[in-house]
């Protein structure tokens, strides 16, 4: 394992934080650490409010009260922009990819390299190739291929690269194995194990107990809201997770009911 | 990046994912990209036709089938006669140029029909300007004056498409209507009785009627051609021998030296086309100004959609919109800036229809125009669907439309006959697109 020790200040620390919509409560006093070099795992039950914590995270919505600190600082994440700056990149369950654009096109949308005002497209590729080698991504034939000829498991390599091409220190994914098969999944979970020893932080919202204990060094689970739980996940067993994700607590002594520090 | 390729590389061996890669991908890869050698290029090829990706084929048969029909057909067999090949070239360079503006919005996954009036009201307004009774304005402030008008009425219908998110296909029908109406109040001004010409001793009256009649002299025109292939064959090799040695994805040498060779012949066909005195009485030779103008035009529209980030971005947000949005791309300007490219292009357009009529008049079929421009777009390649299409098949599926044109005008067919073959032309052309789109997996998104 290369993420042995858990270090003293997490990469992002979030506080207290709450989240409405109109009167909906989606989130209620939330407390989450993400470790840098280490995969969390956001598990929860449908409306648990999973993908509403990570869009707070990714600055796609405004939390209402509470604190985000990132590498020990308070910071204010008010657009995608700002968490692109601080180094989260987010990864979607649709990905985002213009099937009808190549792979490197793709992975520089929106941050085009220009030489003389015209698209650099030698370095563009140089890059995207570097990064892709480094992910070991080594099954797509051409770098130049369109993205409508890549497989499931390809795609989601490709927006992940994408997303870790701009120095990012989180990397959110959201469900990325739920529309795979076996060996895609399996290239996937490669995938996130080489963003850790990469010493990416990685923070994943899964259904899928089977992905979660296979990658995942940390597991917190979200319950109507409320963080129930937050540990390592040497610390959980597959029934006591989905006991926390179905009533927000363990009848075992397994896991510690979060507390914030 | 730096960052990442820093870090220590992990030592355990990576699984072989390589039999994740199913071998069916194969056949939906452009071959340029997969192929080390010409052979292994031409068997990529073949597996892509096979596969229902044809490429340029069928219009390359279409074009054959066409040549054959109505030289066969022609009465005396003019068809293939240089003076009537130059005829033809002439009526299709209205459409290749009004199909590369259909380009910009069938590319952003929208539509124009306002193209063929809106370059008509431009045009129009050149041809009043220049008039030396009335305005007598420079031809090239008249020139940019009527392009105005059209960047003007394609921002509009660019706002009102993309602000209040209305449907292209109706925004634009209405823009069709109106830009009718102007351009035959347009005709009306002066005392021309709505029929304003370029008939005259007036310069700026003689430059506008070259653009689509001027030559240039055979000389000169054989050298231009020399510099302009030689120009390009230089550009592409060094650019892709620098990629090959770089190790990037690059074709085979061979298959840039055919490119290269194939712009050649078709240079020195069309020069030399050209270059046959076609007049009946004393000479009329040289190639016209007209191919220049549309070879600019495709010009300066390739390298503007495919080296440029406005560019990347009209195919960004014709494959996926949210994706682009998400990228940070301004959707609403990018569309925007693409309808008034569009009616710009189609000023450049009907200005050359205006030079081939010799002036303006109601006669100016608007409405037809904007369906020859879309079948030829269609037929070069251009998806309907949005994502896919260059400006090279606009100039192509003109090149097509003009020969059914001109070959129909030959037999003298009467009007009638024209629409029912243009709607026939139109159809094809969008079965072309479908079934293509059906039996392959590239494309646009969305895949019903």
């Amino acid at each position: 394992m290369a993420a042995q020790v858990a270090t003293d200040e997490p990469l992002l620390k979030i506080r207290e934080l709450d989240k409405h919509f109109g009167p909906v409560q989606a989130l209620y006093h939330v407390d989450l650490d993400i470790p840098p070099g280490q995969v969390t795992a956001l598990c929860g039950d449908n409306g648990a409010g999973k993908t509403v914590l990570t869009k707070c995270i990714a600055g796609i919505y405004q939390v209402d009260h509470g604190q985000i600190s990132w590498e020990g600082h308070p910071v204010h994440i008010h657009n995608a922009r700002d968490a692109a700056r601080l180094g989260i990149e987010t990864v979607y369950q649709d990905l985002a990819l213009a099937d009808n654009l190549d792979i490197v096109q793709n992975m520089f949308l929106g941050r085009e390299r220009l030489r003389n005002g015209l698209l650099d497209e030698d370095s563009m590729e140089r890059a995207a190739k570097e990064t892709l080698s480094n992910l070991r991504v080594t099954t797509v034939k051409s770098i130049r291929q369109p993205v409508a000829s890549l497989s499931g498991g390809q795609r989601q390599s490709v927006a992940v690269a994408k997303a870790v091409m701009w120095n990012s220190k989180l990397v959110i994914m959201d469900e990325p194995t739920a529309a795979l098969g076996v060996v895609q999944t399996r290239m996937v979970l490669d995938l996130i194990r080489r963003l850790r020893d990469k010493g990416l932080a990685v923070m994943v919202i899964s259904h899928n107990l089977n992905d979660v204990f296979e990658v995942a060094d940390n597991i917190a689970v979200l319950y109507l809201g409320r963080m129930a739980v937050q540990d390592r996940v040497s610390n959980f067993d597959r029934q006591s997770v989905v006991e926390y994700m179905t009533t927000g607590g363990s009848g075992r002594a397994s896991g510690r009911p979060f507390k914030a520090n | 990046m730096e960052d990442l390729s820093k870090q220590t590389d992990i030592p355990e061996a990576a699984p072989d994912l390589t039999a994740a890669a199913p071998e069916a991908t194969v056949a939906e890869l452009p071959p340029e990209v997969v192929a080390q050698s010409l052979s292994e290029y031409l068997r990529a090829y073949a597996a892509r036709i096979r596969a229902g990706e044809s490429g340029v084929l069928p219009i390359v048969f279409a074009m054959v089938l066409i040549v054959v029909v109505f030289e066969a057909i022609s009465p005396n067999q003019v068809y293939l006669s240089p003076g009537n090949l130059v005829n033809l070239f002439q009526q299709s360079a209205v459409i290749m140029v009004l199909a590369m503006a259909e380009s910009f919005a069938l590319i952003l996954g929208e539509i124009d029909l306002s193209v063929g009036f809106v370059g008509a009201c431009g045009a129009a307004i050149t041809v009043q300007l220049v008039q030396p009774i009335t305005t007598n304005w420079a031809w090239p402030l008249a020139i940019v004056a009527g392009l105005l008008f059209c960047l003007a009425f394609g921002g509009i219908q660019g706002v009102l498409i993309t602000r209040l998110r209305l449907p292209s296909f109706i925004v634009t029908l209405a823009g069709y209507l109106v830009a009718n109406g102007l351009f035959l109040k347009i005709l009306l001004f002066g005392p021309f009785s709505g029929y304003p010409n370029l008939v005259g001793q007036s310069d700026n009256l003689h430059v506008l009627y070259n653009l689509m009649w001027g030559t240039i002299d055979p000389i000169t025109s054989w050298v231009v051609a020399g510099l302009v292939v030689a120009g390009l064959g230089a550009l592409m090799w060094f650019a892709d021998s620098r990629r090959r040695t770089s190790g990037l994805v690059a074709p085979p040498a061979s298959l840039t030296l055919i490119k290269i060779g194939a712009i050649a012949i078709v240079a020195v066909v069309v020069v030399s086309i050209c270059n046959v005195n076609r007049a009946n009485l004393g000479t009329l030779e040289g190639v016209p100004w007209m191919i220049p103008i549309v070879l600019a035009v495709l010009g300066v529209w390739t390298v503007l959609l495919q080296r440029t980030k406005y560019g990347r971005y009209v195919y960004a947000i014709g494959g996926n919109p949210e994706a682009a949005r998400r990228a940070g791309i301004n959707l609403a300007l990018v569309r925007t800036v693409g309808f008034m490219l569009c009616s710009f292009t189609a000023g450049i357009g009907m200005l050359l229809y205006a030079s081939y009529l010799n002036g303006m008049s109601n006669n100016v079929q608007g409405g037809q125009y904007v369906l020859y421009a879309v079948a030829a777009a269609v037929i070069g390649g251009t998806s309907l669907m949005g994502g896919r299409g260059k400006p090279l098949h606009g100039v192509l599926g003109g090149l097509v439309i003009g020969a059914i044109y001109n070959g129909m005008y030959l037999l003298g067919l009467q009007f009638e006959w024209q629409y029912i073959v243009t709607g026939l032309v139109l159809l094809a052309a969008i079965i072309i697109d479908a079934v293509s789109r059906r039996g392959s997996a590239s494309g646009s998104v969305t895949r019903i």
